[in-house]
């Protein structure tokens, strides 16, 4: 509840005065009972519903928020207003109400200031012909957001607001509030509302009962991020609508329920439809309050008012020691933001580097109970997960069952098992009742088993002693149609859970030393920048380039899209890591081999025909991508057909022919979005745009064409597709059924498709036709065997959560960044590989790093075979020998840093002369077993 | 750059971009101060159903 007013002093002495708001809430004596938002009398609008339905004047914003404590809205309270009422100081338990509470202004000291503020949603009132405002059934997307959540007004059920029944016909019309000058000044595109209202379309289907059918009106589907396209051609084969139309006016429906939608085609016909509900897929706007931040703190805005930053500082604000991330900096996706978010640390973090540690001290735990020896009391905590395991299975049947199982001495159902105060309940839980084996029915434990072994610490018992039932993935999102089976399986689940539970023991902690060093693979962009921001932290880097130049793709290109020079700028990058003394620069390498994990990798390299060791502590893997050759539209047998790179070096030469031509034309998708490469290359549209405007403002009458089957300049880049129409670029939509042809006719190219508008052929002329192909990735196969890492269908090396963890790999301590992850513009390079800084500084912080305690182990079984040793995809387990009673023997140890604790030794001994703590054969066996009992 | 450098940084912001920022700050050394306008940290993605393409709940 606190405001930035002002900001004195400079990078690295920051003052800053923040006005605190009050609570009248004292967060240290609330209990979250909800006793004062129970007994308040006063309802007010429910921003977190946007306004679906109502809180009380005494308020959580939502069940989970983080801090779990209440406050009283100062405006909207009666007691503060008029001086009556006081119901929530009376029944509060803990006096934690304090109605004396004021604002208060605090100055703090810091080295840097992040700012991510967000963003505003669009309103859409300002356009009288939707006639927002009135049409109850015509609700905001963030508004539908609500109605879908098992948290929201309507607990996940889907109701039209106007007489709260199931709507079956539902409508969503895009760009409200982007790409259009006429009512908003909103040039630029959302970046985000395509692929919002494509999930919310498919995920309707889950919250409704019976066919529903959901129709998209737009202009382009922008589906331009990873995995986006797949998503989109999935939705129509699910049967998802897409209609490009632009709708001009909704009048209320028949009864004043639902809507009728008026929109007319590409040939001018007329259209009426009615809907039970209509979703306005409302844009990104900058902040309400962008100017006030921006003048408390200095910085400059965009004309926009988005936050204004350079291509290669992405998340440098023009105050030196303000970063910004996220939507502030402009309209974009959750990864993108969580990528700047970690860029805008890397960038605070180096500015720092010379601070670190000098105000912080380590998490500490109670002391450890041991409960080796004692009986098993086991808790059960089995999650709804919202409606997303509610919805399917019956959460009460599965709590009864659980209570009759052997050892359990506690069952409790959470809405979310995950939430922080679920986390305090549970801990709560552990003491009140002893429990010492604890199983959480929930979702998989790669999400969140981190979380709760975190809380059975805080809570004073071994992080191991927790099994996880998956009755989310593994089953109500895969039985959502036989709930009755799914139920009965959720109970197996939490059988077969707490027959392992009953068996675990503590494990030992156990660490690394964490060699502080880097590698980065790849000498692009990305790559240099990895490396000189971990070289700037303070730790020595090594950074291989299998040719024999840095700066990879990025010396092909001429400009950004925002204008800037790219060579001058690289060049830079190219010297500063070349001389920088941290970074050790090797060219013409390759890496041979990798052993090792997180914190301690060992690789061998061949650089100039030399084999040198390097050891590191993380990786950043930065292999780049290339542009595709084309294999159609002749290119390769007229030179008249060009790449962009190709064109591009064309363009810098001033090349009369390019000058003189009459007529250029653009193909966009060449290789990209099609069946062998269903993906976006993301970056064409936008170098289309670049170059079409570079040529009509070299020779205003030169006729320039672009064949495309969606513009997607997103983001702010949206302003050179609309520069582009008024400079008289002329674009031409095409079908994938129906590519343009390009024939040769005596030495003179021509490039024929079907205008879209006319329905008529269309035969021109071309100087030249450039080929916006596809950006492929550079082949990572063999650093994908030596790292054992994961790679997508198209060969993009695949991120540990498309969302949450967009630049970890999913190899603990190595990282990506660039084109080797998926194709992606200058800017969003850079904002990445300084994402994969952060990440790595992470790691490299710390001397010692704790290791996961889930580790293969010799028994007294072992007879030393070595079966195992040729198994073990890790190379973690050896041979070593020992005396017993004046004899030697023979058996196997494992290497505790490079074991994943995957088990495979343990399948392969016939002597159980290996076990896996946490998964022991006793363990998998009371498994296994009361999984049959009933066959 | 100021001669005495501070250890601490501020994120104004506590939507999925501010604490990630916070989080990765906290996690190598640095203090951090999160500033938050509203009673809750969480932001927008908080308030959405689930996440694309992966249809992921947001909570």
């Amino acid at each position: 509840m606190s405001e930035v007013k002002k900001v004195d002093g400079v990078e690295g002495d920051f003052t800053v005065t923040v006005k605190k708001s009050p609570r009248y809430i004292d967060m240290d004596k609330c209990i979250a009972c909800g006793l004062c938002a129970e007994k308040c009398p006063k309802k007010v609008d429910s921003e977190f519903n946007m306004g679906l339905d109502k809180r009380k004047a005494a308020y959580i914003l939502y069940g989970q928020a983080v801090p779990l404590k209440y406050a009283i809205d100062g405006e909207n309270c009666i007691y503060l207003q008029k001086g009556k009422c006081g119901a929530c100081e009376k029944y509060c338990p803990t006096g934690a109400v304090n109605f004396k509470d004021a604002a208060e202004e605090v100055q703090i000291k810091v080295g840097s200031l992040i700012l991510s503020p967000g963003f505003k949603p669009f309103d859409p009132t300002v356009f009288d012909t939707y006639d927002y405002a009135h049409i109850p059934d015509v609700v905001t997307s963030l508004e539908y957001e609500r109605l879908l959540s098992a948290s929201g007004p309507c607990m996940g059920h889907l109701v039209r607001p106007s007489d709260h029944s199931e709507p079956k016909k539902i409508a969503w019309m895009q760009c409200v509030g982007s790409r259009g000058f006429n009512k908003c000044d909103n040039g630029f595109c959302s970046s985000v509302c395509c692929m919002y209202a494509i999930k919310q379309a498919l995920v309707t289907a889950e919250h409704t009962t019976g066919d529903v059918s959901q129709t998209v009106y737009y202009m382009d589907i922008r589906s331009h991020g990873k995995d986006f396209e797949k998503y989109y051609v999935d939705a129509e084969k699910k049967g998802v609508k897409f209609l490009r139309a632009r709708p001009h006016t909704l009048i209320p429906g028949t009864d004043g329920k639902g809507v009728k939608l008026r929109w007319v085609d590409d040939q001018s016909q007329e259209h009426y439809e009615e809907y039970d509900m209509l979703v306005l897929s409302v844009g990104l706007e900058a902040p309400k309050d962008a100017r006030v931040l921006a003048e408390a703190l200095d910085i400059k805005l965009d004309r926009y008012k988005f936050a204004e930053t350079g291509s290669f500082a992405p998340v440098t604000s023009s105050r030196p020691g303000v970063y910004v991330a996220g939507c502030f900096q402009s309209p974009k996706d959750i990864p993108q933001s969580v990528t700047e978010a970690s860029s805008a640390a890397a960038s605070a973090a180096i500015a720092l580097s010379s601070a670190r540690g000098s105000l912080t001290k380590e998490k500490t735990y109670p002391p450890e109970i041991d409960v080796t020896s004692a009986e098993p009391k086991i808790g059960v905590f089995v999650c709804s997960c919202g409606i997303n395991i509610a919805g399917v299975i019956k959460v009460d049947e599965v709590v009864e069952y659980a209570k009759t199982l052997p050892g359990v001495v506690f069952v409790e159902n959470n809405l979310f098992t995950c939430s922080s105060d679920t986390q305090v309940m549970i801990a709560e839980k552990i003491k009140e009742h002893g429990l010492n084996r604890i199983v959480i029915a929930a979702c998989t434990p790669r999400t969140h088993e981190p979380l709760f072994k975190d809380t059975l610490r805080e809570a004073g018992i071994n992080e191991y002693l927790i099994e996880m039932a998956n009755i989310r993935n593994q089953n109500s999102w895969v039985h959502a149609k036989e709930p009755e089976k799914a139920t009965e399986k959720a109970k197996d689940q939490v059988r077969i859970a707490v027959a392992k539970a009953a068996l675990l023991c503590p494990l030992e902690h156990i660490s690394v030393n964490v060699v502080q060093k880097a590698l980065v693979v790849g000498g692009g962009l990305s790559g240099m920048i990895a490396a000189l921001g971990i070289a700037d932290m303070g730790y020595e880097t090594v950074l291989l380039e299998k040719s024999n130049s840095l700066g990879g793709n990025a010396m092909k290109l001429i400009k950004t899209w925002k204008g800037e020079e790219i060579k001058p700028q690289v060049q830079a990058v190219i010297d500063k890591t070349q001389s920088h003394p941290r970074i050790k620069v090797y060219k013409n390498a390759t890496l041979k081999s990798a052993v090792g994990s997180v914190g301690n990798f060992v690789s061998e390299v061949e650089a100039n025909g030399e084999t040198l060791a390097i050891q590191y502590g993380v990786g950043v893997v930065a292999t780049g991508g290339s542009e595709l050759k084309p294999a159609e539209y002749l290119y390769g047998h007229d030179k008249k057909v060009k790449t962009h790179q190709e064109f591009d070096a064309l363009l810098e030469s001033n090349d009369a022919s390019v000058k003189n031509a009459e007529s250029v034309v653009f193909i966009q998708c060449v290789g990209s979005r099609e069946p062998g490469r269903p993906y976006c290359s993301r970056v064409c549209c936008t170098h289309s745009m670049e170059s079409a405007i570079a040529l009509k403002k070299m020779n205003p009458d030169m006729n320039v064409f672009i064949f495309n089957r969606d513009i997607r300049t997103y983001g702010l880049r949206e302003d050179l597709y609309t520069e582009a129409r008024k400079l008289g670029v002329i674009f031409v939509r095409y079908e994938v059924e129906a590519k343009p042809t390009v024939a040769l006719d005596g030495g003179a190219l021509y490039v024929t498709g079907m205008d879209h508008i006319l329905r008529r052929p269309l035969k021109i002329k071309a100087d030249y036709l450039v080929l916006a192909s596809a950006i492929v990735p550079n082949q990572t196969k063999e650093l994908v065997e030596l790292y054992k890492c994961s790679v997508g269908a198209e060969g993009f090396l695949t991120e540990a959560h498309p969302k949450l963890r967009p630049v970890d790999m999913s190899v603990d301590g190595l990282f990506l960044a660039g084109l080797c992850h998926y194709p992606k513009p200058i800017d969003e390079a850079v904002a990445q590989a300084q994402a994969a800084v952060s990440r790595a500084g992470v790691i490299l912080s710390k001397s010692v790093m704790p290791l996961d305690s889930i580790k293969s182990a010799v028994t007294d079984k072992c007879d030393g075979c070595a079966l195992c040793v040729d198994t073990c995809p890790y190379n973690a387990i050896s041979l070593e020998v020992y005396e017993d009673g004046g004899k030697e023997h023979k058996r196997i140890a494992t290497d505790k840093a490079l074991c994943k604790g995957c088990g495979i030794c343990m399948a392969t001994c016939p002597k159980r002369g290996v076990n896996v703590a946490g998964f022991t054969m006793d363990q998998i066996s009371a498994q296994i077993d009361t999984a049959l009992a009933g066959f | 750059m100021a001669a005495n450098t501070l250890g601490s940084v501020m994120v104004v912001g506590g939507g999925i971009a501010g604490i990630q920022t916070a989080l990765d700050l906290a996690d190598s050394g640095y203090y951090v101060y999160l500033v938050e306008k509203s009673a809750a940290i969480g932001g927008v993605m908080a308030q959405l159903d689930k996440t694309f393409p992966t249809n992921d709940c947001a909570m």
